[in-house]
């Protein structure tokens, strides 16, 4: 039968990896929701050269790959002095990450809500921030949803690449248990079902959500 | 009253209005009829300050829409526009949708709100309606529903442009005839139109647009019986 050294101790140490994976997804998908938001409601109301640097920035960080601006940002931040711990310096770049991928799920959600309904709304004498707080985003938010419940589900993965940085989080904990027991199957298997743990509730949410709506439909 | 001075507007090169002079009093219907592309919609969305414009001035009670120093979100409480489409919003319920700007604009209470919704809802006749979402509403109940959210802010002026266009033809008799009961309690109307029996019937003046110009303009009979202008007798034959 199957034999294992695996001991409830371990199982502990990998929830405390998966705790510091869920701080890490959390500071940074509430702190690049946040940004996307201010950059994404930008982007639909100026005109569109207006926001060509932002866009530019933005662009960098999707498409240099996560590790590089990790390990880069840690470099940086470390010669310029900031004295900031690793924890701290992943949760600011992958909040900049998540914002880039926001800031587009957001343009085009707001993108999405007819011209004329906005117009309907201004024409009752709603003032712009009425139109945005009592219109916009609550149309918007239903279409933006599911693409952001996917960011949000693709940070906490993209989350482990952390590791690199020296933090213990889920998969870091999962290598060292694996280097000391050698039992690299097993292991990965409890580190991917605790993932999944992590990520059902967050998908059954969305989901749950847009049932309810899709009954006013 | 409603001033309209030597309006013009273009969209890019396109000149759609080329110098529209048309006053409305208090308590007039005024229909305007005309081609597509001939700048009837675009003067509605202009005289509420939905559409900037080149040249000329639109005054609302003596206030000019344009000027700089107008608040437009003021003017438009006494403006009330009904688009072609019907401009439900969605995630709100009927009831909502009506007590929206008089809650948020006016800052008036839920159930003050709620009252005048009710009452309005019922004069459009959806008052068994008050607790369902849009989607599940008829295109011309969507439209009556957009109607009484409009005078859900007591207006002093109604804009009306095309109302019935998007209908399907069964459900057009239902729109007009709470358009015919609002003229009837007084209101002042602008009415840009195709529906020409309505217009026959309800308005107090026709105004034939043509190419950005008000070609004609007068009583209804005038219009349908002997028009002045050519393009006027044309159109309208092509119509009946």
């Amino acid at each position: 039968m199957f034999e294992t050294d695996f001991t409830f101790n371990d199982l502990l140490f990998m929830l405390q990896g998966a705790g510091v994976t869920l701080a890490i997804t959390f500071f940074a998908v509430t702190g690049g929701t946040l940004m996307g938001l201010a950059f994404g409601v930008l982007r639909a109301s100026v005109r569109p050269w207006m926001t060509l640097p932002l866009v530019f920035v933005l662009d960098v960080f999707r498409s240099v790959p996560l590790l590089i601006q990790l390990i880069l940002a840690n470099a940086f931040q470390a010669i310029a002095g900031f004295g900031m711990s690793p924890f701290v310096t992943s949760c600011i770049v992958l909040a900049l990450y998540t914002s880039a991928y926001c800031t587009e799920i957001v343009r085009g959600a707001i993108d999405a809500v007819p011209t004329v309904t906005r117009r309907a709304a201004r024409s009752l004498g709603l003032t712009w921030g009425q139109d945005m707080t009592q219109i916009v985003f609550p149309m918007a938010l239903r279409v933006a949803l599911p693409s952001w419940i996917g960011l949000t589900l693709g940070v906490m993965k993209d989350s482990a690449l952390v590791l690199w940085l020296g933090i213990f989080e889920l998969l870091k904990s999962s290598q060292v248990l694996i280097t000391r027991l050698q039992e690299p199957m097993f292991i990965l298997l409890i580190a991917g079902g605790i993932y999944f743990m992590l990520s059902f509730p967050i998908a059954r949410l969305g989901g749950h959500l847009e049932r309810g709506w899709k009954e006013n439909d | 009253m409603i001033e309209i001075e030597n309006v013009h507007k273009s969209f890019g090169a396109l000149k759609v209005l080329k110098g529209i002079d048309l006053t409305v009093d208090k308590g007039e219907v005024v229909s305007v009829i005309g081609g597509s592309g001939s700048g009837k919609s675009t003067l509605l969305t202009c005289i509420n300050g939905l559409e900037p414009i080149d040249e000329g001035r639109i005054l609302v009670d003596g206030t000019e829409v344009h000027a700089r120093s107008t608040d437009l979100n003021k003017l438009r409480r006494k403006i009330g526009i009904v688009f072609q489409q019907f401009n439900a919003f969605p995630h709100l319920t009927v009831l909502e949708n009506v007590t929206l700007a008089p809650r948020k604009v006016k800052g008036m209470g839920r159930k003050e709100a709620e009252e005048i919704a009710v009452r309005q809802l019922e004069h459009v006749g959806l008052g068994d309606k008050i607790k369902v979402y849009p989607s599940r509403l008829s295109g011309g109940q969507q439209q009556r529903m957009a109607i009484a959210r409009a005078l859900a802010m007591s207006p002093d002026y109604m804009l009306f442009d095309e109302v019935t266009s998007a209908l399907d033809p069964q459900l057009v008799g239902e729109v007009l005839d709470t358009l015919k009961l609002l003229a009837d309690g007084g209101m002042t109307m602008i009415c840009v139109t195709h529906e020409m029996r309505f217009a026959r019937e309800v308005s107090d003046r026709v105004a034939f647009f043509d190419q950005g110009v008000m070609a004609e303009i007068g009583p209804p009979e005038q219009i349908f019986g002997e028009a002045k202008n050519e393009a006027t007798r044309k159109f309208l034959s092509s119509v009946r």
